[in-house]
């Protein structure tokens, strides 16, 4: 169906507006099959609402996103059919409360994909085994640590078999010591090859398996350049700005 | 008056009252199944991002809830016959007080149920949403399995309270000639002329019922608090 040459991820010129307020400003950048491209920047500067246009949680108004030969904004596309198959790792873990951790892992792949129950956990637990939590299969995400949350929720995300994942600040709720064991998880993921847009902080995972790295300012993507340009010879003031900021503290 | 209460005449009224209780129950029953039923898909239209989805509803909501609970049993009393006469051509003698009633109660009952449920889909984080359209989920799955189940934890003991005062509000629907509960003891009263006595007992099994289910209420928002 697809050109294995075209982006997996391809963002046009994309714009949007809060009312009179402009939050992306004309972002175009393109994600290839098995790349890992994190995207950082300081605060309010459009990454999260960027992240999230690429699965059209959030609607924006201008230009063109192209996923998987699809294109986000019309219309007529089946949205839910492509979000199915683009993972989603949110800041706050946003697993489902009140269902118990194999439930979290199985609900998607019921209700959406349609796999039987017992083929659906069948799956999550070998997902839930492979990010080290089976113990915890029967408990409630209230039970569990955040660390231990947010490796469900990648665990979850990896039961609908996803084309590609797409990361929100994944580590930025979370307590210092925690950072690692979610980081190992992703540096996994990345090293077999899924296609990764990760909106962090983290630039050491950025160093580690980056392909390339986008730095974002008010809502425009200032640099967008290889792991090495970026950490070597970032060229915008405000890049160097930002680097030396988050390195050195 | 003779100063002598006679309690016997509850005992010989036994029967008009079980009637008159059970259809009590049956008016609380179908109103708050309906009332939550319609309250929810009401509270789901006005939280709508389409303006002729929210408009309507927030405006349906609104008129019910600042007209007197009687005055809404005495309009679909009144107006039920009519719309279903001109519907189906016959006179509206076929609706009863007890449809209109229904009719009555289903609305104001959607209407206040509607605010609560809508209270407590707000409650839910905006993250919870995502998440489920991130996995694939459409709306109505979205809500089914994520968010209202969630929206209606939050707000049982509240929906509990609405509850207990829809079934003090039953008794509402004396003023159309509907023998409930008290409608039987208020004709058992007039013929007997022992109005005080079956008042008296009305009221203490209003009270029983009232108190024992705010009782419960208690105790579940205790559990409640507990396990969050």
């Amino acid at each position: 169906m697809t050109d294995p040459q075209s982006p997996m991820i391809d963002l046009r010129a994309v714009s949007k507006w809060y009312g009179a307020f402009q939050v992306l400003t004309d972002c175009t950048t393109r994600v290839k099959k098995g790349e890992v491209v994190v995207v950082c920047g300081p605060s309010g500067s459009g990454k999260s609402t960027l992240i999230k246009t690429v699965n059209g949680l959030e609607p924006f108004q201008k230009g063109e996103i192209i996923v998987n030969g699809v294109s986000v904004g019309d219309a007529k596309t089946d949205l839910p059919k492509l979000r199915s198959h683009i993972g989603m790792v949110f800041q706050n873990f946003e697993l489902f409360p009140h269902m118990s951790i194999t439930d979290n892992l199985t609900i998607g792949q019921v209700k959406v994909l349609g796999r039987s129950k017992d083929e659906a956990t069948q799956r999550g637990l070998k997902l839930l085994d492979r990010v080290g939590l089976i113990a915890q299969k029967d408990k409630y995400p209230g039970q569990l640590s955040g660390g231990q949350q947010q490796r469900v929720a990648i665990a979850r995300a990896l039961s609908m078999d996803p084309i590609a994942m797409l990361f929100d600040e994944p580590t930025s709720a979370l307590d210092p010591e925690m950072i690692n064991e979610v980081l190992d998880v992703m540096v996994d993921l990345a090293k077999e090859g899924m296609t990764m847009m990760v909106v962090t902080h983290e630039m050491g995972f950025a160093r580690k398996v980056a392909h390339r790295v986008i730095f974002m300012d008010r809502g425009a993507i200032v640099e967008d350049c290889t792991k090495d340009e970026f950490f070597g010879t970032a060229r915008s003031e405000r890049a160097q700005q930002f680097l030396s900021k988050i390195l050195h503290h | 008056m003779g100063g002598e209460f006679d309690w016997s005449v509850i005992w010989k009224y036994r029967e008009a009252l079980w009637d008159g209780l059970a259809t009590s129950f049956k008016l609380f029953g179908i109103a708050l199944s309906g009332g939550i039923f319609f309250g929810t898909l009401l509270a789901m239209a006005r939280l709508s991002s389409l303006k002729v989805l929210s408009y309507p509803a927030a405006g349906f909501v609104n008129l019910i809830r600042s007209i007197p609970f009687i005055m809404a049993i005495f309009w679909f009393y009144f107006l039920t016959p009519m719309i279903v006469g001109k519907f189906t051509g016959q006179q509206g003698e076929a609706v009863g007080p007890f449809t209109s009633a229904i009719v009555a109660f289903i609305m104001v009952e959607s209407a206040y149920y509607s605010e609560i449920i809508r209270a407590g889909i707000q409650s839910i984080p905006r993250g919870q949403p995502w998440a489920a359209y991130a996995l694939g989920m459409n709306y109505w799955q979205s809500m089914g399995h994520v968010v209202l189940p969630q929206a209606f934890r939050n707000m049982l003991p509240v929906m509990l309270t609405q509850a207990v005062i829809l079934f003090q509000d039953t008794s509402l629907v004396y003023v159309v000639g509907l023998k409930d509960f008290l409608g039987a003891a208020s004709k058992g009263g007039q013929i007997t002329g022992r109005i005080v006595e079956l008042y008296i007992f009305v009221a203490v099994v209003f009270f029983l019922i009232c108190f024992l289910a705010s009782w419960g209420v208690k105790k579940l928002n205790a559990r409640l608090a507990v396990a969050r």
